[in-house]
């Protein structure tokens, strides 16, 4: 007799209580973070990245609940990475049917992203013309920028001071800046561990581009090829925070003193000024070379609605009440956690937290000095020109040897995306 | 109860008729019960390992960008990308470092942690306990641990703080590959995670020695320590190490998470695991360049693994030896 029949659970009990377990699992599995215990209409899925201002995965959770047509299942995805993922789920049946991301021509190429025109054009001329045009394809346009994140480096003016340091205009004046301010505790600059951050800034203060107007590499000149050996020169020096246990994207190296300037983006301002009160400034990314200028790289997110999904018109109302109706949820998102830019111009202009200080020091470096991505500037090219980088600042090879190596992976993808 | 015969030796009682009613038709018949039991297995198989592996030959042959249903047949292109690909090449070189430094290092580390234990008096379960625990942390936390805590290259990571001491200045252990720091760092936290579980092999293989061979080797003067380590230990243990051996060696083609975790976008330190994750999940999306890797990629495990079961004897009966 089995030790079964002693606990008194025969095979059919057992079968029954799995078969019970199952269906309870499968039950469970129908839940989510709907925020709300019933709802109409059909049931949406949006994927958002983990932000790193306390209250947002509430925030957008708030908004999702106050929608009553549709039953709203956000997936707040943490990690660092929320691509990959997201473009595996692009590929199956539980594909979320909206979903923030850049702007990027493959989406579209195999139709991924649906043409949402229709919803933006009534308030066009209400939006930031480069955020319209970032996202626009023979006319249509692909997505709703939800908000805009310029990036640019954070200091301490105390430290520059008592450095004797004054704010770089070059990256030349920027390394001599990381070795005068770099003590025993504290490193001069920090760029982000993997350094990918820097190639965009990179390229615009070397006065070239990604691509140009006829979609052919523009960023392989002898101005980023020099740029290229700065970095790498800066990365030898010791005057780097490097391995830091946050990203650019955490304000913690500043914050915790073990920097003296960190390249970051203006969703942290907040944060930086609680920490360190009057005692930080900003400037945009120095020129490279002679013929450079300095930039700002105008980051950001927007919202996409997946061309695929079952539920579409109803994804469509749903993007359309949150993104271009709800203008007071649109300012929160903006402002309430971190400091971004509305893409709506009327929302930005009665924005009081952008109008003053630093916030609006930001706002002009933003307009002053920013780039936007290039549509035609995908995943697979953004890959290759990271591991340019890699090879070339972190691995101490030959930068223009690295650049032709990204030129032929660049082409490869331009002749599948342009022909 | 027995009969005696003419002969006077015993033969069986016959057996009392079972009081259990056999059992008829379905749930008496051996094939029912054979495919009832592994049926669910095999179709879990077929579905979650067949099934894939069939898909990635054939999408191998065709342009898969952002796509698992693609249309254009490109032939062996796929093929030829990926073994004209310097990265995916490099791979395999990281592949084989790691494997030539991994595999001797945990068996020499496992071996020796489970002598150790062997001859404790007491607290041996403790002991055995404490070395196997790592084994059920995951690879994932145990390598943010690693990077976060102990391997940080700001000035209050753990080893940093400790080295200062001495006056040495922080260090990046991975954030540059010259020197190659990183390896430090994966090695050791591998060698953490997996020792443990390799030492409880070697007791089980260790308490399967009999007691005579040792006696035996004391009568004929042997010395106890190395000599008798060398001479009778060691050899013992000669089927434990080449299973232990196997099972390192695809563990370590299966090296994945903390290459992952501790080298987030490297061109360097990337184990074909890691590279074909970039080449077919990553950013790029290229599920026929990936899949076209990963078959070679088996073929190449296939036959490592034939080589050094051949070389080492692994599955040989002992009359064969």
């Amino acid at each position: 007799m089995s030790a079964f029949r002693n606990s008194n659970l025969d095979r059919r009990t057992a079968l029954r209580a799995a078969l019970g377990l199952a269906a309870a699992g499968g039950l469970a599995a129908c839940g989510g973070n709907t925020g709300r215990s019933s709802g109409g209409g059909a049931g949406l899925t949006q994927y958002f990245h983990a932000y790193g201002e306390a209250g947002t995965e509430q925030a957008i959770k708030r908004y999702a609940k106050a929608y009553k047509d549709s039953n709203v299942t956000t997936q707040w995805i943490t990690g660092s990475n929320f691509e990959s993922k997201l473009f595996a789920s692009l590929l199956t049946d539980k594909a979320p049917d909206c979903f923030e991301f850049h702007p990027q021509l493959q989406m579209i190429e195999s139709g991924q992203v649906a043409d949402l025109s229709d919803l933006i054009n009534p308030v066009k001329d209400d939006f930031n013309p480069a955020d319209i045009a970032s996202h626009t394809v023979d006319g249509k346009i692909y997505g709703i920028r939800m908000i805009d994140d310029p990036q640019f480096f954070f200091y301490r003016p105390s430290l520059f001071e008592k450095a004797g340091v004054e704010v770089p205009q070059t990256l030349e004046e920027l390394i001599e800046a990381a070795a005068k301010l770099t003590t025993d505790k504290v490193k001069g600059a920090y760029l982000g561990n993997t350094l990918h951050s820097m190639i965009n800034p990179l390229i615009w203060s070397a006065g070239a581009q990604h691509l140009d107007d006829k979609n052919q590499i523009a960023y392989h000149t002898d101005a980023v090829v020099d740029g290229f050996k700065q970095l790498r020169k800066l990365f030898t020096s010791g005057d780097l925070l490097l391995d830091a246990p946050t990203d650019f994207w955490d304000p913690s190296a500043i914050n915790q003193g073990l920097t003296a300037m960190q390249w970051c983006g203006m969703w942290a301002m907040p944060q930086m000024q609680e920490a360190l009160g009057d005692d930080l400034g900003i400037f945009p990314f120095p020129k490279v070379g002679d013929a450079g200028k300095q930039s700002v790289y105008n980051g950001g997110w927007s919202m996409f609605v997946n061309a695929k999904g079952k539920n579409l018109e109803a994804t469509k109302e749903y993007v359309k009440w949150l993104w271009i109706d709800q203008k007071e949820y649109q300012e929160d998102w903006a402002l309430s956690y971190g400091f971004h830019i509305p893409p709506r111009t009327s929302i930005a202009a009665s924005a009081d937290k952008l109008k003053s200080g630093l916030p609006a020091e930001g706002v002009k470096l933003f307009n002053e000095y920013g780039n936007f991505d290039n549509i035609g500037w995908t995943q697979a090219s953004i890959t290759a020109l990271e591991d340019v980088l890699a090879n070339s600042v972190r691995k101490g090879g030959d930068p223009d040897k690295e650049l032709t190596k990204a030129d032929a992976k660049v082409n490869k993808e331009l002749k599948k995306l342009f022909g | 109860m027995s009969t005696i015969t003419k002969d006077g030796v015993s033969s069986p009682a016959p057996a009392k008729a079972s009081p259990a009613k056999p059992r008829r038709g379905l749930r008496g018949s051996p094939t029912f019960n054979f495919w009832l039991f592994t049926g669910p297995f095999l179709i879990g198989l077929a579905i979650f390992v067949y099934l894939p592996i069939l898909w990635s030959l054939y999408l191998s042959f065709f342009e898969a960008r952002f796509t698992v249903t693609p249309s254009e047949f490109v032939g062996l292109d796929n093929y030829v990308t990926m073994l004209t690909d310097e990265e995916f090449i490099r791979s395999l070189v990281t592949f084989t470092i790691f494997a030539v430094f991994i595999v001797p290092l945990t068996w020499g580390t496992s071996l020796g942690l489970a002598l150790m234990v062997n001859r404790l008096r007491f607290m041996r379960a403790f002991f055995r306990s404490v070395f196997f625990l790592p084994t059920a942390v995951s690879y994932v936390a145990a390598s943010l641990v690693w990077k976060m805590s102990i391997f940080s290259g700001v000035r209050f990571g753990m080893l940093n703080t400790f080295l200062s001491l001495f006056g040495i200045d922080n260090t990046a252990w991975l954030a540059s590959p010259d020197p190659p720091w990183y390896w430090l760092v994966i090695l050791t936290v591998r060698l953490w995670l997996q020792a443990g579980f390799y030492m409880i092999l070697f007791i089980a293989a260790l308490q399967n020695i009999p007691q005579e061979l040792y006696e035996a080797a004391s009568i004929d003067g042997a010395k106890p320590g190395w000599q008798t380590f060398w001479h009778i230990t060691l050899p013992q243990l000669r089927a434990t190490s080449t299973a232990v051996i196997l099972l390192l060696l695809v563990a370590a083609y299966q090296a994945f998470d903390e290459f992952f975790n501790l080298l987030n976008k490297t061109t360097w330190g990337r184990p074909p695991l890691v590279e074909l994750y970039y080449k077919a999940l990553g950013d790029s999306q290229d599920y026929g360049a990936g899949s076209a890797g990963a078959l070679i990629l088996t073929v190449l495990i296939c036959l490592v693994t034939l080589l050094q079961g051949k070389f080492m004897g692994f599955g040989r009966g002992e009359e064969s030896k």
